[in-house]
């Protein structure tokens, strides 16, 4: 299957010459206008930022924090509202964060990647398990709050169970549509070439709905770490969200901001992980989609 | 077809040219009973879709007799039922009456309507069926590898040695989208060959084509029969490709599907391009274009009654 085929096949060939190739993709990357709008688009935001708030300082941005503030403060080694790069907190806070969307992420991967493919197989299971789904789906997880302190005698049992909820719908719904999407002749292909059902479960389902599961993973991630937030902002002594929360009541507010973009970058992170994973195990889609050229 | 005589050779992967292939002996590792097993009998078949409500009679009355090992080709309109036929030997479908049967065995009949499918009558897709998660060789030993009938060295062996036989050699570790469409369609063949099966059911397999790649994958899948002499069950709606391939050609009656006429071509095999331009394959074209065109104005005319 495509683990096997990546770990046997042909990864070696590629590996060889993996340090010339960074380099040679650093300078393609260079040399193409990519590098420089990206810088465009970074500098047209913070601009805006310095412009409103330091510079006309427009009425309305009048409380929010300025860009030399929030870096000032980001970057100090003794910070005004005591977080900073130089603080052991900070990296505290992120830390329980990733943690928790590390374990919220893994228990929805594991349950929801399975579910989803039996839900997608199955008839017979479709139909006892997926209206139910469907009416839980739609649930916000910021409903889900009370009932999960109530649960959950521990507040970190509650706040995984909230980043767990949003993510496990998303895993288990993209690995059904997944399914769905296999071309009914593979089966019959197999069928035909005298594999059993356990057998096309496992070489043509599982592989067949990999793009899909992948694509799922990404957003699943993603939901994961809004749900978090949400989560730790109602309850909880550490992780990021609760340092925008708390900033916000003690009016540390170029901490909500250092708060805010340092989620950005952790969550891009988590979900660039997860992208190089699935390119990983999906070679061949890789390589397919690589011949139709870039779009 | 006009293109095919030209000079096709320019587009053979180098391993498929050289000298005549019909010459070369048949291995000795495909099952010694080859050409001698695969006899199709198919009698008074009826599928009816949709029994209770508009009873769309795909099949109505069909009998067609396939000896072993030989091209048997199947040409009617699209539409007209011819699918239907294979999936009900394949076993993707059951049947509403009548009867088949391979060498003598039932495969379906009124009594159990659905056969069971298996790797004696292999499937060669009409939009292909590689997986493209697997790699043309994990794609080619699929089947032994499945059902445990080889050891996975002689399977990778008996892969290569057929891979090679069908010019694909050099192409095992790629990926099925990494190849031209002409040798997808020729790598799917041998993955149904790798089983030794009884018959090969092609479901318009070179639909998707240009002239001049069908015309250079014709001789290729002459070249592998010669070599295997499996059954081949071979579904189109180009009558030229029926009248070059097949040692018969049943021309179908649209909806309800049966045969209309059962012509046998008495083009000796081996046969190779050339025949395109020979006299007799012009005549026979000839002789059953006027069938084979009613067929399709009548199905035609239903369409546009439908429609």
């Amino acid at each position: 299957m495509a683990i096997r085929s990546f770990l046997t096949g042909r990864v070696g060939t590629r590996a060889t010459g993996a340090v010339p190739l960074v380099l040679r993709r650093a300078a393609d990357w260079f040399k193409s206008p990519r590098p420089y709008l990206m810088f465009a688009g970074f500098g047209l935001l913070l601009g805006f930022w310095f412009l409103t708030v330091e510079v006309l300082k427009l009425p309305r941005f009048a409380e929010m924090p300025g860009l030399t503030v929030v870096v000032k403060e980001w970057l100090s080694r003794d910070p005004t509202y005591g977080l900073s790069i130089h603080t052991r907190e900070y990296y505290t806070h992120i830390g329980t964060s990733v943690w928790r969307v590390a374990q919220a992420f893994t228990l929805a991967t594991v349950l929801g990647v399975p579910l989803g493919l039996l839900l997608g197989w199955s008839k017979r299971f479709r139909e006892y398990v997926f209206p139910l789904f469907e009416v839980l789906r739609p649930i916000p997880v910021l409903a889900w709050v009370p009932l999960a302190i109530v649960m959950f005698v521990r507040t970190e049992s509650a706040v995984i169970f909230l980043a767990f909820l949003a993510s496990f719908f998303a895993t288990a719904l993209n690995a059904m549509l997944g399914v769905e999407s296999i071309d009914e002749t593979y089966l019959r292909a197999a069928e035909c070439l005298g594999a059993n059902r356990a057998q096309v479960f496992r070489h043509v389902i599982v592989p067949g709905a990999l793009p899909f599961i992948f694509t799922g993973l990404q957003i699943s991630v993603g939901v994961s770490w809004f749900s978090l937030v949400a989560a730790e902002m109602v309850s909880g002594q550490y992780g990021l969200g609760y340092v925008i929360n708390t900033s916000y009541s003690t009016v540390r507010y170029p901490t909500i901001i250092i708060g805010m973009i340092t989620l950005g970058v952790v969550g891009y992170v988590t979900s660039a992980a997860v992208r190089v994973v699935g390119n990983s195990l999906m070679s061949w889609r890789v390589r397919e989609l690589a011949l139709r050229g870039p779009s | 077809m006009s293109v095919a005589h030209s000079d096709s050779a320019g587009a053979t992967p180098p391993a498929t040219r050289g000298p005549s292939p019909q010459t070369s002996p048949a291995p000795a590792r495909l099952s010694a009973e080859a050409g001698t097993r695969g006899a199709i009998r198919i009698d008074g078949l009826v599928k009816v879709y949709d029994p209770q409500g508009a009873a769309i009679k795909a099949v109505d009355g069909c009998s067609l007799d396939i000896d072993a090992g030989e091209i048997f080709m199947v040409v009617g309109p699209s539409g007209c039922g011819k699918t239907t036929l294979l999936n009900a030997i394949a076993g993707f479908h059951d049947i509403t009456a009548g009867r088949i049967t391979l060498d003598g065995e039932v495969l379906c009949s009124a009594e159990r309507p659905k056969a069971a499918a298996g790797s004696d009558r292999v499937v060669v897709f009409q939009n292909g069926a590689l997986f493209p998660w697997k790699t043309n060789l994990e794609n080619v030993t699929f089947g032994p590898s499945v059902q445990r009938k080889l050891s996975k060295p002689d399977a990778l062996a008996k892969a290569r040695e057929l891979m090679a036989e069908a010019g694909l050699a050099g192409v095992e570790n790629n990926y099925p989208a990494e190849v031209s469409s002409g040798m997808r369609r020729r790598v799917e063949i041998v993955r149904a060959l790798m089983n030794d099966p009884k018959v090969l059911l092609l479901d318009e397999p070179y639909r998707a084509l240009d002239a001049l790649t069908k015309s250079v994958m014709h001789e290729a899948l002459l070249r592998i029969y010669y070599k295997n002499k499996v059954t081949i069950f071979f579904i189109t709606h180009d009558l030229e490709e029926a009248i070059f391939l097949g040692h018969k050609v049943a021309i179908m009656t649209t909806r309800p599907c049966r045969p209309k006429s059962v012509v046998t071509v008495d083009i000796p095999h081996p046969r190779d391009h050339r025949v395109l331009t020979s006299r007799r394959f012009r005549e026979l074209v000839q002789e059953t274009r006027a069938a084979v065109h009613e067929e399709a104005r009548k199905a035609f005319e239903a369409g546009e009654k439908e429609g």
